[in-house]
């Protein structure tokens, strides 16, 4: 699913001053709070979530926006090709709060958080095994989902599905093009 | 042909496997037993006591799985034990990655549902529940969904759950040693399937909750079916109290054993009964209610010692709770269409 | 079963009605020993549990009291390939279970058949990808293969019932024997009194 939510969101007439939210560009979508974090802001601006009671660690997780770097975001944000995401919530105040964290292509190193909640670990070992992306102090970053010796990083959008062409022919011409093997 | 087999065979995830402790050093040891600990390298090292190394000639490394009649095919297990105490445990998983996600990448919202009902095969409908909420909140119909097509959800979501649980119960009884309790397990099951195979056509991975609705209406006499599922189910619950809940073996297999802390559950972010079961009362359907859960009455099952007796306990529970809450669905069940019609 | 051979003769059931066992003293069942030890072979069969997905469920099910696999000698699913006959592959196997599948076949004594449950197991099914072997027959060679998503349970009884008729009339072993599929087991025939019987394994 390549198209963002924000594309369809109507733009909130521009405040003064952009919204934030422990220093962090804050959109709500949805009804979901959402932070767009830099890379140096990242643990910290968790670390503060924590901190104030967003105990559990949902998911974390990466979406490769490889042929989709015109997406919609809020000003300042420079899109990147790698994006983690990360959803926090908090039993309290039931409230979920998503992170996303725009990582380039080109250097795909971010710092784990294995320190703040444990859970991740294997979160992020199924991103390095599956995006490439390096989470740095990370306990134990091996392949998790695949085969240790595999090649390649299967969820990236460069990285073909796989397919062995399937030898039916489409009755229906109308459908035909469903049937043929994808380039 | 054997070309292909060789090439498997050359295959090798060694490096995922457990070392033995003198080619470990005291660092990369102390992770492990960190990761077993589930506590990060941090917190290990503020405890200050690692435990007495056991001298290597006590321990033994054994791989279980993933082929163990308990692991029911996909996981495996690296343990070092002494005796019969595990001393350090590496899961090791991936054998039934199946690659949807990169599957879902082509396929449209409509053919999305044929995949994730996929993902969890013992709760389909709950799958596609999902899938089909988000798909919804996407486009922007979320209320505009029938009122009969959000009961239905609510009924068929609550007898997956009850299928889904009767499944549980009957392999924990079998790998713990009470295969007869496998038979009673699958007899009920097998009720609740037939009731989803006259609705949906199918026993399992129906796709029948899609978005914008469900695939068709119930079929005629499905109130007389689930009237009998009910009063069928309800003794039968009480049987499994007799078999399993007090029997002297089956408390002194899990009681104590395998105790998940409050702490250690929301740190890990576990959900569902085993959060539940170290005494968190977390339960999505009470606590941000989706669907019309906020107008039902049920209670929110909590253990207390979050060892495997309360999650087989909280299961079993849950059943209940599911069958009271389908037998007030049945009595507020609306009529009407049952998909948005706008095509 | 041996007929009256005169008027003055009993029946076999009437023999057995007046004098008991011994009335069967005059009756012999003949039959080829290779018809008795494949009739023994289908009705003893015992299969490797190998659950993978959604279709170990079924198989489950299938072993469950409403469709009773026991009616056909297959209740007894073991757990330790050494004691299986036949290994019910059910559900996808991915590119990581592979060679755990092949290992576990190569475990298992001869003879074997294999049972591929599902399309997943057949052929990849809906998971055309990276991730999932398109064929399960490309680890080890498939005797029967089930179709279905996941089968129901009659469906598996009947992959088990042609399976049965398969292993009942020979022709399965004879074909692996000409072809030298199967798990290469080798039995050299070696003259008697000599020492061991030597056999190899997986060598090709």
């Amino acid at each position: 699913m390549t198209d963002t939510s924000e594309e369809h969101q109507p733009e909130v007439a521009a405040p003064a001053e952009p919204p934030t939210m422990y220093g962090a560009r804050r959109a709500d979508v949805y009804g979901q709070i959402v932070l767009h974090v830099t890379r140096e802001q990242y643990v910290p601006v968790i670390k503060q979530l924590l901190d104030d009671g967003h105990e559990m660690c949902i998911d974390l997780t990466a979406v490769d926006y490889l042929a989709f770097p015109t997406r919609t975001l809020p000003d300042g944000i420079v899109a990147e090709r790698f994006e983690i995401i990360v959803n926090l919530l908090s039993m309290g105040a039931r409230r979920r709060v998503r992170l996303r964290v725009q990582v380039p292509g080109d250097d795909p190193v971010v710092p784990t958080l294995f320190d703040l909640y444990p859970g991740t670990e294997a979160f992020e070992r199924e991103v390095y095994d599956m995006f490439g992306i390096t989470f740095t102090d990370h306990p134990d970053l091996t392949r998790i989902l695949m085969p240790e010796d595999w090649e390649g990083y299967p969820l990236r959008k460069d990285y073909e599905v796989g397919e062995i062409p399937v030898q039916f022919t489409s009755p229906n011409p109308g459908h035909a093009d469903r049937m043929e093997p994808r380039p | 042909m054997t070309a292909i087999v060789d090439t498997i065979r050359g295959g090798s995830d060694a490096p995922q496997g457990l070392k033995a402790r003198s080619e470990l050093t005291a660092r990369e040891l102390m992770r492990e037993v960190g990761s077993v600990l589930r506590m990060s390298e941090a917190d290990v090292a503020k405890l200050g006591e690692i435990p007495v190394d056991p001298s290597e000639d006590q321990t033994m490394i054994i791989n279980m799985g993933p082929q163990h009649p308990s692991t029911h095919g996909v996981l495996r297990l690296m343990l070092e034990l002494q005796g019969e105490t595990v001393l350090r445990c590496k899961p090791i998983i991936g054998y039934l990655h199946t690659g949807m996600e990169k599957t879902g990448e082509t396929l449209t919202y409509m053919q999305g549902g044929t995949n994730v009902t996929r993902i969890d095969y013992v709760s389909p409908l709950n799958n596609e529940l999902v899938f089909s909420l988000a798909v919804e909140k996407l486009l922007g119909i979320e209320d505009d969904i029938p009122e009969r097509a959000v009961w239905m959800r609510m009924l068929l979501s609550e007898l997956n759950r009850m299928s889904s649980h009767l499944l549980f119960l009957a392999t924990n009884g079998m790998d713990l040693g009470a295969v007869s309790m496998m038979i009673y397990g699958w007899r009920e099951r097998e009720e609740v399937l037939r009731f989803f195979q006259k609705v949906t056509g199918l026993r399992m991975n129906h796709n029948f909750i899609r978005p914008g609705g469900v695939a068709a209406d119930l079929p005629a006499g499905w109130r007389d079916d689930i009237l009998r599922l009910l009063d069928l189910i309800a003794p039968r619950l009480d049987e499994y109290d007799t078999l399993m809940t007090g029997q002297p073996i089956w408390r002194e297999r899990l009681q104590g054993v395998g105790v998940v802390t409050a702490q250690e559950a929301i740190a890990l972010g576990a959900t569902g009964p085993i959060l539940r079961g170290a005494g968190v009362p977390w339960d999505l359907r009470r606590d941000q209610p989706y669907l019309r859960y906020s107008e039902l009455d049920f209670d929110v099952i909590v253990g207390s010692y979050g060892d495997a007796f309360d999650r087989y306990a909280i299961r079993l529970n849950e059943v209940r709770e599911s069958m009271k809450l389908v037998g007030q669905i049945l009595d507020r069940m609306p009529g009407g269409i049952y998909r948005i019609q706008d095509k | 079963m041996s007929k009256p051979n005169g008027p003055g003769e009993k029946s076999f059931v009437q023999g057995l009605l007046d004098d008991g066992m011994g009335g069967l003293q005059h009756n012999a069942i003949t039959a080829r020993i290779e018809d008795l030890v494949n009739w023994a072979r289908a009705r003893s069969s015992w299969p490797a549990n190998f659950g993978l997905a959604c279709c170990a469920i079924e198989m489950m099910a299938t072993g469950g009291a409403h469709y009773d696999l026991a009616r056909f000698g297959m209740e007894v699913f073991r757990a330790s390939p050494r004691q299986a006959d036949i290994m019910i592959v059910a559900g996808r196997v991915s590119q990581k279970m592979a060679p755990v599948l092949r290992q576990v076949y190569d475990q298992m004594m001869e003879p074997k058949w294999v049972i591929s449950m599902g399309v997943c197991a057949s052929s990849g099914g809906m998971f055309n990808n990276y991730a999932i072997v398109q064929g399960v027959d490309q680890v080890v060679p498939v005797d029967v293969y089930a179709p279905g998503c996941p089968p129901t349970p009659e469906t598996l009884i009947h992959a088990i019932e042609t399976l049965h008729g398969l292993i009942e009339n020979g022709q399965l072993l004879k074909r692996r024997a000409q072809t030298g599929a199967g798990a290469d087991v080798h039995v050299e025939a070696v003259p008697a009194g000599d020492a061991p019987v030597q056999v190899l394994l997986g060598t090709r």
